[in-house]
């Protein structure tokens, strides 16, 4: 019955369509997309043809973002779709957040308005662009009928349509009025790829200009009249509650308003942050700490390991494993991932008005309707009660998927009656995470011919779909864990996947940037490297030989070889590693150079990553995603681990919760494929390439082949062996 | 008398006689005999009170003078564990040959020291003594706290009397032999316990004296600052010298003026005492922060005045390691002054820049100033490898500022390079530092 | 107590309440409502916070009110009006550095710092200058580069 799960996965595969086994996977959601409904917003005056456009007698064109900018330049990518085919004029594009509503906003994927997955413009690609183009034919047909001539003898380019014959022309303006009287036409046709003016330019970003001077507005920025602002402790240990809280001092320091207890966080709200952050460092709380008081990392890897012995739930199966692992020269490894925080720049915050009537509510979220429901359910409101505007995100990473920061920020301001700006600290943000979970992959591979003729691949690992999405948990299966498993871009003629569920005590996990495909993709390209040495070849040799049926990862990663100077000769303790992934329906390979020092510090001396992500919308932001994602996975490998002990998180800030720094930082090139292909997903896909590239380097350079992240800098002392 | 007894009872004279020579080698002067001065009893003073509690206590409740001299005495730091109830104990001492945990002084009959009479506290404290009849390691500084009179002593017990009782158990100790053999310690304590009562001395002032009860019977100063001799015991001929306990270096507190106190103008003195921090002279972290942050800085202004005035009168000590004077301001840019161990400069570049400033003048507050301290001075560069490891944190009348600890996320080596380019950039010389060097102070460190 | 505190901000002078020890993170954000210098870690370990005091990079995070006092404090919404302020903020958008933002303002501040001491500097002035301020989106690659640009528009 799985066979049929894969088989029809894989016909997507051949059919062109490539996508992640997740956007394979058809949610059994309510589809809810762009559908001609009049929007909710004042359109008086405006033409207003659908959710995501509106331009006024002025030619001011505003164009509604049903995914959010957290920093992945999407605002920029849907406007060059939206107004690629609306034939906008550029220069006179602004971009707006979009209220919270399904119905109109809801990603195609998932029937929410969701932004993850790195499917904003996979999702929207075609919606979008026939938005777009049904709103250029209303202003077309507006002018033809002005001019009394045929449509079709009209055109339309940078916010005008004349009428070539009689060389006339006219604004979007001035036809704004007149197209909101059309009628849209039933079916229209899209643009040919080879006519785009504004996808696969370069364009500048709409957003960075208010970015260099302060101006831009995040969630943390809301300023309202009268507003206070809270800090808040949450229980230290996962599951606790508050038990006696003595605010005798707190209720002391100056500036401080109120405390405010809940069922298992206590806030204390203040004029300002910091007669907030004393309050609360003068509040004497006695916690409930609960049963999870005892739990430590080793308790959870103890679990996990156990937990992986187990027989999983199949998610492919090819061919006959058992019999293909029962010949050849036989290899078996386990690679072991940590928990891992968010850590986005801009600290978990939420801001809320509660009334006897209303809750309001200013933030910088990833699921608009999920904060209104939840928030409605905290307030006790109907949902349409509850009005949620959105910010830009200073990071999200999966973060800011959950509306835990939300609902608890609701239940500080229905205590008082002004506005509360509820901030966690830096301590709080990484000590209350939803963290990445951790994961233990097993991967038994047999060798004939030096080639891959058996491989057995089992994840065993939280399952955060279960919890965030739960329709989307089928047949034991967590399609996101074994995302990039499933679709590994190897012809291995015996290929099982198995999945095992696995939830750490007392930890709640949820989604990182890179998702699934980070365990997935750093398992295989691990074992890939130890079975190429194995059977003697070049990694990227041995790689080759396997990826025969798959054009465009062969294309990438012999450009990769070119660019990164694959096989010229390195000094002592320098090594090339090298990763393909399939990861987010993108072609990516990318070769790290590294230096490991005598003590086994580890020097990033160079990255090249060759990308074919489809028609590339923005070609720089392609690039600056692959840049920045690569940083952020590289980071993960060499500092990313949340430690438990005594049930709570051992890490707090950037001192002993590490991040990558500039002076760390080498240099990358990004080479972008120039293709004809549907767009694919990029803001998560550099983050996969980076740890398994950077161990591969690592296991050139020293022969250790390291199977946990993060990477131990004591194996790597010269003379160590693996 | 036979001619063999002859010989034999010589042998055992010369035996004894070598013992005692060698007991008195080894124990040496006690701590207020340099003062030389002529010493009365306590009853035969009438210049002044050198014990008990400030005049503005006087009146106070036995208890409540009994939390100042307890507070003065720092009994809380050792006998609490982080993050549990104060004073029920249970802080680990690692030492060379085991762990010692302190105990529970809450008065819990079974846990604590409940059931003790006011003779068994008096054991404890002046003699060394259990309840049970035990002798108590010397981590328990009794050797000092057997100047105090039993008036004071008494009165810390009724002051640790009047908190709740805590029920815990402080985990049994982990010494190896010989060291587990408590009984041994019946020797160490005649030998090394003066096992007496502080006796003013009439040549010095009033304030010397309170100076001298509250810095060698209360506050047990030596206990870190004075070297120890082969006996375990501190060596009161280098006295103040300064030494390194718990992995911290205790720096030299003589009146020596290049590398003792004898350079420290009052009102440094004061500062630091009182606020953990002195201009130039840099912040108290460690175990010196705790003591700041308990003791110290809950002492009167003429206390802290007294302390100043005995400290001043012990004769200096020179700590050749030490450089004469501290180096000046290293240079604004990165580029200039040493820049020799590049992992120690990516590290503080990343880390530490931003708050001590490439000059060692912090930015941010003269608390976090590196130059002029001695912990960036010391070639040896233990503390300052032991404040990145474990952080500090200072408390003000204006609030408090922290160091965070970064022993969880960088390495050894880290640690070791970043503390050797510190010490080469703000200091006199530069330490060399290794990894092993400082997995050995993590090691060393109280929990 | 509250004392009236009184700084030097952008060039203008501002009064306000405050005690003593509050960072000036927060009189700049939640008292006189400039939302451009951003609150990232609060121990001086990431560079979101950062302003000028007097013309070099100082994290605002940690600094108490009471330390600038008669001293000039320049943040991200005025630093456009400095010589190297506006060639940074440039260069930025012509490297098209920015992602998410969220620390930009920062980085922006500890460049211009940077260039206001050093007009030409090299990587390891840049690792010197830039190397305490984190961006989780990992612009570091266009954040060097970007620097390197705004110097060469200075000379010509």
């Amino acid at each position: 019955m799985n066979a049929r799960n894969s088989l029809s996965r894989r016909s997507l595969l051949t059919g062109g369509l490539a996508g992640g086994f997740l956007l394979a996977f058809h949610l059994p959601l309510r589809a809810a997309i762009n559908e001609p409904v009049q929007p909710l917003d004042n359109t008086q005056g405006k033409f207003a043809p659908n959710a995501f456009i509106r331009i006024d007698e002025t030619g001011r064109t505003v164009l509604i973002m049903p995914q959010v900018e957290m920093g992945q330049g999407t605002y920029t990518s849907i406007s060059a779709v939206l107004a690629e085919e609306l034939d906008a004029d550029w220069s006179k594009v602004e971009v707006q957040h979009a209220p919270p509503n399904d119905k109109l906003y809801g990603n195609p994927t998932f029937g929410l308005q969701v932004t993850g997955n790195s499917n904003s413009i996979r999702a929207w690609w075609l919606p979008l662009r026939k938005a777009g183009a049904t709103a250029r034919a209303m202003l077309v047909q507006a002018a033809a009928a002005q001019w009394g001539v045929e449509p079709a003898s009209c055109s339309a380019s940078k916010g005008e349509v004349a009428h070539d014959a009689s060389g006339r022309k006219l604004g979007y303006g001035e036809l704004a009025l007149a197209a909101q009287a059309q009628t849209p036409p039933k079916d229209v046709a899209i643009k040919d790829p080879k006519d785009f003016v504004l996808i696969g330019q370069p364009l500048k970003r709409l957003d960075t200009p208010d970015k260099v001077n302060g101006k831009a507005l995040y969630g943390i920025d809301a300023i309202l009249p009268g507003m206070k602002i809270a800090a808040i402790a949450n229980c230290p240990v996962f599951g606790g509650k508050v038990g006696k809280v003595d605010d005798s001092a707190a209720t002391k320091v100056a500036g401080v308003r109120k405390v405010v207890v809940l069922d298992d966080a206590v806030a204390v709200i203040g004029d300002h942050m910091w007669a907030a952050k004393k309050g609360l460092e003068a509040l004497k709380i006695e916690w409930n700490e609960g049963s999870n008081a005892e739990i430590s990392t080793k308790d959870i890897w103890d679990d996990l390991r156990k937990a992986s012995q187990k027989d999983g739930a199949i998610a492919r199966s090819d061919g006959d494993i058992a019999k293909a692992l029962a010949s050849g020269d036989k290899f078996e490894a386990a690679y072991e991932l940590p928990f891992l925080a968010h850590a986005s720049m801009e600290p978990i915050n939420a801001t809320v008005h509660v009334k006897p009537d209303s809750c309001e509510i200013w933030t910088g979220t990833q699921i608009m309707t999920r904060v209104q429901s939840e928030a409605a359910k905290a307030a006790g409101l109907p949902v349409d009660k509850v009005i949620v505007n959105n910010h830009l995100l200073g990071g999200g990473f999966g973060r800011k998927l959950e509306p835990d920061m939300v609902v608890a920020a609701v239940k500080i301001a229905k205590q008082v009656d002004y506005p509360v700006k509820v901030v966690w600290t830096r301590e709080e943000d990484i000590q209350h995470d939803v963290y990445r979970p951790v994961y233990r992959d097993q991967i038994t591979a047999s060798l004939v011919d030096g080639k891959v003729s058996g491989w057995k691949y089992k994840v065993a690992g939280s399952a955060v779909l279960a919890r965030w999405l739960p329709p989307a948990f089928q047949k034991g299966i967590d399609i996101d864990a074994v995302d990039a498993a499933v679709d590994a871009p190897y012809d291995f003629a015996n290929f099982h996947v198995e999945y095992v569920r696995a939830e750490p005590l007392s930890v709640p996990t949820g989604f990182w940037r890179g998702v699934g495909p980070n365990n997935n993709v750093f398992a295989v390209e691990c074992a890939m490297d130890e079975l190429a040495r194995k059977a003697g070849k070049d990694p990227i040799e041995f790689r080759k030989s396997m990826l025969t049926k798959n054009p465009r990862m062969l294309a990438v990663l012999d450009q990769v070889a070119e660019k990164s100077g694959w096989g010229q000769p390195l000094p002592p303790r320098v090594g090339r590693g090298v990763c393909v992934q399939p990861s987010f329906a993108s072609f990516i390979a990318t070769v790290v150079e590294a230096e490991i020092d005598d003590i086994g510090e580890i020097t990033l001396r160079r990255v090249t990553s060759v990308v074919d992500t489809g028609i590339a919308v923005n070609p720089d932001t392609v690039k600056a995603q692959i840049e920045g994602g690569l940083i952020f996975g590289l980071t993960a490998a060499l500092y990313g681990e949340i430690t438990i002990d005594k049930g709570r998180v051992q890490q707090s800030n950037f001192h002993d919760y590490r991040m990558m720094r500039i002076n760390e930082t080498p240099k990358i090139e990004v080479i972008v494929v120039k293709s004809g292909e549907a767009p694919g997903g990029i803001g998560e896909a550099g983050v996969n390439a980076g740890p398994p590239a950077l161990r591969n380097a690592i296991y050139a350079a020293t022969g250790v082949a390291l199977r946990r992240l993060p990477i131990d800098r004591k194996l790597l002392a010269a003379g160590k062996k693996a | 008398m036979s001619g063999k007894m002859r010989i034999l009872t010589s042998l055992l004279v010369i035996a004894i006689v070598a013992v005692a020579l060698g007991v008195w080698i080894i124990r040496g002067p006690g701590p207020l005999d340099f003062a030389g001065g002529t010493k009365v009893a306590l009853a035969d003073y009438r210049a002044g009170k050198p014990t008990g509690v400030p005049a503005k206590l006087e009146k106070a409740s036995l208890a409540e003078r009994g939390e100042y001299l307890a507070k003065a005495a720092d009994c809380m730091v050792c006998h609490t564990k982080p993050g549990e109830k104060e004073y029920s104990g249970g802080l680990a001492f690692k030492l060379p040959f085991g762990t010692l945990y302190s105990t529970n002084i809450t008065p819990d009959k079974d846990t604590g020291i409940g059931n003790y009479s006011d003779q068994d506290f008096l054991n404890a404290v002046q003699h060394g003594k259990r309840r049970d009849g035990a002798r108590l390691y010397p981590a328990m500084p009794y050797t000092s706290y057997t100047f105090m009179t039993d008036e004071d002593v008494l009165a810390v017990k009724a002051y640790l009397f009047s908190l709740p009782a805590v029920r815990a158990k402080a985990p049994e100790n982990t010494l190896s032999f010989p060291f587990n053999q408590r009984w041994a310690m019946i020797v160490w304590s005649a030998v090394f316990n003066p096992d007496t009562r502080f006796a003013p001395d009439t040549s010095k002032s009033p304030e010397w004296n309170r100076g001298a009860y509250l810095v060698e019977a209360l506050a047990h100063c030596g206990e870190c600052h004075t070297p120890r001799n082969l006996g375990f015991a501190l060596d009161n001929r280098k006295k103040f010298a300064g030494a390194i306990t718990a992995g911290w270096r205790a720096f030299n507190i003589s009146s020596d003026k290049a590398t003792g106190l004898g350079n420290w103008s009052d009102q440094d003195l004061i500062s630091y005492l009182s606020l953990g921090h002195a201009p130039s002279h840099g912040s108290a972290s460690g175990p010196m922060g705790e003591a700041v942050d308990h003791s110290f800085s809950r002492f009167a202004p003429e206390d802290i005045s007294s302390i100043v005035a005995y400290l001043r009168s012990v004769p200096p000590q020179p700590s050749p390691d030490l450089p004469a004077t501290t180096a000046p301001v290293a240079p604004a840019s990165h580029r200039d002054g040493v820049t020799a161990d590049a992992r120690g400069k990516k590290v503080f570049a990343s880390a530490c820049a931003s708050c001590h400033g490439w000059s060692g003048e912090s930015p941010v507050s003269p608390m976090a100033t590196l130059t002029g301290t001695w912990a960036v001075n010391d070639p040896a560069a233990t503390n300052v490898a032991q404040i990145v490891i474990s952080g500090t944190k200072r408390h003000t009348p204006d609030g408090a500022l922290s160091m965070p600890a970064f022993g969880n996320a960088y390495t050894d080596d880290e640690i070791a390079a970043v503390a050797n380019y510190v010490t080469a950039r703000f200091g006199a010389k530069g330490s060399k530092l290794t990894a092993k060097d400082v997995a050995e102070l993590r090691g060393q460190t109280a929990e | 107590m509250h004392m009236a505190t009184t700084l030097s901000i952008n060039g203008e002078t501002k009064s306000f309440d405050a005690p003593p020890d509050m960072p000036l993170l927060w009189v700049l954000r939640d008292i006189l409502g400039m939302t451009g210098t951003k609150f990232g870690c609060g121990i001086a370990q990431c560079g979101a916070c950062t302003v000028h005091i007097d013309g070099k990079a100082v994290r605002s995070c940690v600094l108490p009110v009471s330390a600038v006092e008669n001293r000039n404090v320049t943040t991200i919404e005025h630093v456009g009006s400095t010589p190297a302020g506006a060639k940074v903020q440039k260069a930025w958008l012509e490297a098209e550095v920015i992602q998410c933002g969220y620390c930009q303002s920062g980085q922006i501040m500890a460049a211009a710092a940077l260039l206001a001491a050093t007009p030409n500097p090299d990587d390891s002035d840049i690792d010197a200058a830039m190397a305490g301020n984190i961006c989780r989106c990992g612009t570091y690659v266009r954040i060097r580069e970007a620097i390197k640009q705004a110097a060469n528009g200075r000379q010509s």
